[in-house]
């Protein structure tokens, strides 16, 4: 074997190891960029059937209005729900909006839906009820910034 | 529940399997073990062998039954741990060829006869491992199964431990009593044994570890867990001593405190166990050195590798030139001399890759080691259940420390061990539980990154009433 070859062989093993360093790299970092690895972070607004993905172009964002729920007590708490127009759905059922991991909670338990500008909450009939600022609601209420609603053990707020 | 418990909720959308990813990085991961076993072939033989062409064939297949197996029976797996477990196989497999040609040369140059080559048996172990690997797969199908067999494999791992130590089958080897021979095979039984007490301390730490960590006294301003609640880390403490003195093995001992001593952490979340482990570490280790001459005798080759070259710290200052010879990018694979360290093959083998591959390509080394820790905590991390975080945490954790020390042993950061390098290193024992444990690991991950249907039978029963 020639000097030459035997060095460009040596150099390229290099450069061939560290490559598939950087593959595996790029192959975690994709990985790591998945839509939901151990729990996920986001759930999303509107009609749940569709993936995060095209949620944008659908919901023209209210100019003024509250942006997103927050969960602020509770299992989930830290999770983000971006608000379009769409109406928003919290419980146990897979297909709600916010599906909750709670004892407390019923399956459709409360709705939020966006009336002229305000969020109004309703009941769904919830065995322990939806509340609003420590106050069991009786009939659509609405729901505005710096107030809380509490469903289960979950505590959501509005924020802009 | 504590923070180890996670909400789980309805994924809406397919979960990717990875799988495809995976098979691309095994093609890559052979590329690059043919390119080295190759080169070692063109740069000593100035061809390429016969046998080269078959090793090579056995491993393609051998790394299609895994890529197989992970798709058919673990198939949300993670994509990455596999592919990068192998790289190492196949490169360790390449290294042990090289140290093989170089003792035919040796022999052809004194007229004498060379030792059988190494390369096959490492090969044929490698096989074994990866048939157990697909036999967990197969097996295991759910790791919280291995939770009902907490205290057996807290007793087959102690068993296994001690077993050097048992008269006719027990055998030293360099001074080390861990090897048992029956039959004409050795086997180091502790590296299985490395595994059965993963399980254990998960099993045990799980149940336990509210416990371990709720329940606090107050001694002198400093809280600490209360006494009863400190008789395992004692247990754990003087087993790991037993091992030190009776066996002499620095490295396993070190090994099985310090993985305990972590999942102490992890399952606790409590820093003071760091602090007692390390407090009692440094006891341990102050009187295993007044105490042994063996653990003498290795600090002072630590500290002073140059003092007594010709004899005692001959191996550890053969490997220092290799690595100084090696430099940068390395004298290229089949150009070096690392034949010259003792053992080169086994213990020194990181030795042998740094003087040939370079600090460059050491490191690319290191970080795969890396990247398969950190994909194994973190399907600790994503997995739902406390025993299966545990489990995993503990598998990528004793990876982690077996590498940290040998590697901080050959490179003097540390005081030798006789701890083998993961994957690389020849020798079965070590390679086929290593095999053992990323089966383990594998299938924990894929029912980590399983989308769960959980919530499904959440949504079925009957909502509780708030008691008012």
């Amino acid at each position: 074997m020639s000097e030459l070859v035997l060095t460009l062989l040596r150099l390229g093993f290099l450069v061939l190891i560290w490559l598939l360093v950087v593959v595996t790299i790029l192959v975690l970092r994709r990985d790591l960029r998945a839509p939901r690895d151990a729990r996920p972070l986001v759930a999303t607004a509107g009609p749940t059937s569709k993936p995060a993905k095209a949620r944008p172009e659908r919901a023209p964002k209210v100019k003024t209005g509250p942006r997103s729920l927050v969960v602020v007590e509770g299992p989930l708490t830290g999770t983000v729900i971006p608000l379009g127009t769409g109406d928003v759905t919290i419980g146990r059922a897979a297909d709600s909006t916010l599906v909750l991991d709670d004892d407390y909670a019923s399956n459709a338990h409360s709705r939020l839906t966006l009336t002229n500008g305000t969020w109004v909450v309703t009941d769904l009939g919830s065995t322990n009820g939806t509340w609003v600022d420590r106050s069991r609601i009786t009939g659509p209420t609405p729901l505005t910034l710096g107030h809380q609603l509490k469903v289960g053990r979950t505590v959501l707020e509005l924020r802009r | 529940m504590s923070t180890l418990t996670r909400a789980s909720a309805v994924p809406r959308y397919r979960q990717p399997t990875r799988r495809g990813a995976e098979a691309g990085l095994f093609l890559l991961a052979f590329a690059v073990g043919a390119t080295a076993y190759v080169q070692v072939d063109l740069a000593m033989l100035g061809k390429v062998a016969d046998d080269t062409v078959r090793v090579l064939s056995a491993v393609a297949a051998l790394l299609l039954v895994v890529h197989l197996a992970v798709r058919l029976r673990a198939t949300y797996a993670d994509p990455i741990v596999v592919p990068t477990i192998a790289t190492l196989n196949i490169l360790g497999l390449a290294m042990i060829h090289r140290l093989d040609l170089a003792e035919v040369q040796r022999a052809a140059r004194n007229g004498g006869v060379a030792p059988p080559p190494d390369v096959y048996s490492q090969l044929t172990w490698t096989a074994l491992g990866v048939v157990l690997f697909v036999a967990v797969l197969l097996v295991v199908r759910d790791h919280r199964t291995l939770q009902r067999y907490t205290y057996t494999a807290m007793l087959a791992g102690l068993v296994l431990l001690l077993l050097p130590l048992a008269p006719f089958v027990g055998a030293t080897v360099n001074g080390a009593t861990l090897w048992v021979r029956l039959a004409g095979l050795s086997f180091q039984p502790g590296e299985l044994a490395k595994i059965l007490l993963t399980i254990f301390f998960a099993g045990y730490l799980t149940v336990t570890r509210d416990s371990l960590a709720l329940v606090r006294t107050k001694v002198m301003g400093i809280e600490l867990p209360r006494g009863r609640d400190l008789g395992p880390l004692f247990v754990a403490w003087f087993v790991s001593l037993a091992v030190l003195v009776f066996e002499r093995d620095l490295g396993t001992s070190l090994l099985f405190f310090g993985l305990f001593v972590s999942l102490l952490y992890i399952a606790t979340q409590r820093r003071s166990w760091l602090v007692l482990g390390a407090v009692l570490f440094i006891t341990g280790a102050v009187f295993a050195y007044l105490a042994f001459g063996h653990v003498r005798l290795r600090v002072d080759v630590w500290l002073h590798p140059f003092a007594d070259e010709a004899d005692t710290s001959y191996q550890i200052a053969q490997s220092l030139y290799g690595f100084a010879s090696g430099g940068m990018f390395g004298s290229g694979l089949g150009q070096g001399y690392p034949q010259l360290v003792p053992y080169a093959k086994s213990d020194f083998i990181l030795a042998a890759f740094g003087e040939e591959l370079g600090l460059i390509g050491l490191m690319a080394m290191l970080v795969l080691y890396g990247i398969v820790v950190e994909r194994g905590l973190r399907a600790a991390i994503a997995c739902r259940d406390v025993f299966g975080t545990l489990l995993a945490a503990g598998l990528s954790i004793s990876l982690a420390l077996q590498v940290f020390v040998v590697v901080g042993g050959v490179s003097r950061l540390i005081p030798l061990t006789g701890l083998t390098t993961p994957f690389l290193a020849a020798g079965g024992s070590s390679l086929v539980a290593n095999w053992l444990a990323i089966g383990l690991l594998i299938r924990i991950s894929d029912s980590a990154r399983r989308p769960d249907a959980e919530s499904v039978s959440l949504e079925d029963a009957p909502t509780q009433v708030v008691p008012l």
